[in-house]
């Protein structure tokens, strides 16, 4: 697989050959710049690869067209950034909410539990925080803290298949990091969801089953056009 | 729905600068649709100016010309017609009615208008609507003067007060009828026509304070008292115009081509809706400055509005990347955007329509009374419907500029958004 942005310097990634087997915990580490987020834009369809193939649940993701692509994201992945996951004029359940906009599998997945604002509120609890009082602020008036957690329960309601996260603790101090990881991966297991995540922080590698150095992977070349 | 749902959040965290934004599409809006009411209320009280008259009858000269001396009080007659000619025009067997008008004096500054009591009852204006007296009754002596509302108001005349009529047109005027003084009978109520502005007073007594002059001067020695005047024959032997109404419109063109070709002086009979329209014509041009200005400010609205969500569009890289992250398309991340700068638009455009309707539905009687402008509260025409359309339609397509930067970025951003 190869993958070259657009525009100067350029950037490629090349990978020959990577796989993460279903309900897998990965973690990908890397230097920062170092084409993590490259990768998982790759995954999620967000962007396509200019040669090879992406297999995601028996789907060649670099082949769908456009908008099948956001479809299929919205449908298999949840995702979870660094830092600022959410929209900040609208409340946490909304932002929670989010994703069942755009994907109808998932809707009818938390739909057979019970009311979407009922599961949202569920997973909110899970994940360590207060729904009742802070389901209808604005997600702006989080702490970090609890704004990756938001982050979180978006990324499962509805229990997509995939997670991925782009280092979603390097904004938080050590011992909360640690905190949120293992509600993430109670609530990924929970889901039966494959949880990849990239981060720079080799420390964490300890709590994953497998972690990989993106470096062992892939070919990065940068060249001045 | 969900597009709206987001727009609609995404605009009450920014209430300030929405605010603002739909407040200057919202006066533009008012502005715009606020010149075409004026305009079609100014366009139809100046054809309201005179109706009920079939025919307008003066010496020989341009339609446009005559109406202007003989209804509006702009400019002098560049001739008079004689007595005789007004008498056989007013036997015509089609002629319903005729009333002379008789101009040439002022009282500072306001025409004198010399005509018959005929005249309030024939002389109608918007639609049917006739002159009424707001205090006093109409002229009956020779030396009664009957104000328009105007130069009742602006010179604080009331019933019973006492004027002189200056000769010739000047507002300072250097020779005066002083013998002969005028006594305030009625004052009229205002009706947004240049009889507001005028002074009216009997035919005979243009004839009675002219009876001692010649060429325009007094005569030195010849001095005729007041009392002496009223006991002598104030039949004219002129005067400047006469207003006729027929018996059957169909008669119109026969009359008038009966007047054109008068054997025994050269006269004009004009149709005072037809030289109205012409008069319009020449004044219209100001009205096509008016409407293209304040489409001007609409578009700068507009612009406004864009530049609005372009400065915001920056700081919301971040929430695009969220969107596709979550399974929006471009193509919704564009339609946020877009659906954003229309729902800006329409509310604008119905907080300008609400505000102008507000406006004059609260202004009406005072703007009447004040400019003689009767503005009609009716439904929106169809024009100020589709314009609205096209305005909100602008506003939307104007959002596709920021859109379709965003939805670019978009693009090429990925998920890598570093903010």
């Amino acid at each position: 697989m190869r993958f070259s942005w657009p525009g100067s310097p350029r950037f490629t990634l090349d990978i020959k050959r990577f796989s993460v087997g279903n309900g897998e915990r990965v973690l990908l580490l890397g230097p920062s710049g170092g084409g993590k987020s490259t990768l998982l834009s790759l995954l999620a369809g967000i962007v396509s690869p200019q040669k090879g193939r992406i297999d995601i649940l028996g789907t060649d993701i670099g082949r769908v067209a456009g908008g099948a692509r956001d479809r299929f994201r919205a449908e298999h992945f949840g995702i979870i950034f660094q830092m600022f996951n959410l929209l900040p004029y609208a409340t946490v359940i909304d932002n929670v909410l989010l994703p069942l906009s755009f994907s109808e599998r998932r809707r009818a997945n938390v739909e057979r539990g019970g009311t979407p604002a009922d599961e949202a509120c569920r997973l909110l609890e899970r994940l360590g925080l207060p729904a009742g009082e802070i389901g209808g602020l604005r997600a702006s008036s989080l702490s970090v803290g609890q704004q990756q957690r938001v982050a979180a329960a978006r990324a499962l309601i509805g229990r997509p298949e995939i997670v991925i996260a782009d280092e979603p603790t390097s904004s938080l101090d050590r011992q909360r990091q640690k905190e949120f990881l293992e509600l993430l991966f109670e609530e990924t297991g929970a889901a039966g969801s494959t949880l990849i995540m990239v981060s720079h922080d080799e420390r964490l590698a300890e709590l994953f089953n497998r972690s990989v150095r993106l470096d062992e992977i892939a070919k990065i070349e940068r060249s001045r056009a | 729905m969900i597009v709206i749902r987001l727009a609609l959040q995404s605009l009450r965290a920014r209430w300030l600068t929405a605010l603002l934004s739909v407040l200057a599409i919202a006066f533009s809006v008012m502005l715009l649709l606020g010149v075409e009411k004026v305009r079609t209320g100014a366009r139809q009280s100046f054809a309201d100016t005179i109706s009920g008259t079939d025919l307008i009858v003066g010496a020989r000269s341009g339609g446009v010309q005559l109406l202007l001396y003989s209804v509006f009080r702009i400019g002098n007659a560049t001739n008079n017609m004689t007595w005789q000619s007004y008498k056989q025009i007013a036997e015509l067997p089609d002629v319903a009615w005729s009333v002379p008008m008789s101009l040439g004096d002022s009282h500072q500054g306001f025409r004198v208008l010399g005509t018959t009591p005929e005249f309030f009852t024939h002389y109608s204006y918007r639609g049917d609507q006739q002159l009424s007296f707001a205090a006093g009754a109409a002229f009956s002596d020779v030396f009664d003067a009957v104000l328009g509302a105007d130069v009742a108001a602006q010179l604080g005349y009331e019933i019973a007060d006492s004027i002189v009529i200056g000769h010739g047109l000047g507002s300072v005027s250097f020779l005066d009828h002083g013998d002969k003084p005028f006594k305030v009978t009625g004052i009229l109520e205002k009706t947004g026509t240049p009889v507001d502005r005028t002074v009216l007073v009997g035919l005979g007594a243009i004839e009675a304070i002219h009876v001692d002059w010649q060429r325009g001067a007094p005569v030195p020695g010849q001095n005729v008292s007041a009392a002496d005047v009223r006991a002598m024959d104030l039949t004219p032997d002129s005067i400047t115009a006469m207003l006729v109404g027929l018996k059957s419109r169909l008669a119109i063109f026969r009359v008038q081509r009966a007047v054109n070709e008068y054997a025994a002086e050269p006269l004009s009979a004009i149709l005072p809706g037809a030289a109205l329209q012409e008069l319009w014509g020449l004044v219209g041009v100001a009205e096509t400055a008016l409407a293209a200005v304040s489409a001007m400010v609409v578009v700068t609205a507009l612009i406004g509005m864009v530049t609005m969500i372009l400065t915001t569009l920056n700081e919301r890289r971040r929430e695009m990347a969220i969107l596709r992250s979550v399974g929006a398309s471009p193509r919704t991340v564009l339609g946020l955007l877009a659906t954003e700068a229309g729902m800006l638009t329409l509310a604008g455009v119905i907080a300008g329509t609400g505000f102008l309707y507000a406006a004059i539905a609260f202004l009406r009687p005072w703007i009447d009374r004040a400019y003689g402008l009767n503005l009609p509260l009716s439904v929106p025409t169809w024009w100020e419907l589709t314009t609205l359309c096209g305005i909100v339609i602008a506003g939307f397509l104007a959002g596709l500029v920021p859109a379709f930067l965003a939805y670019r970025r978009s693009l090429a951003d990925g998920m890598t958004v570093r903010v």
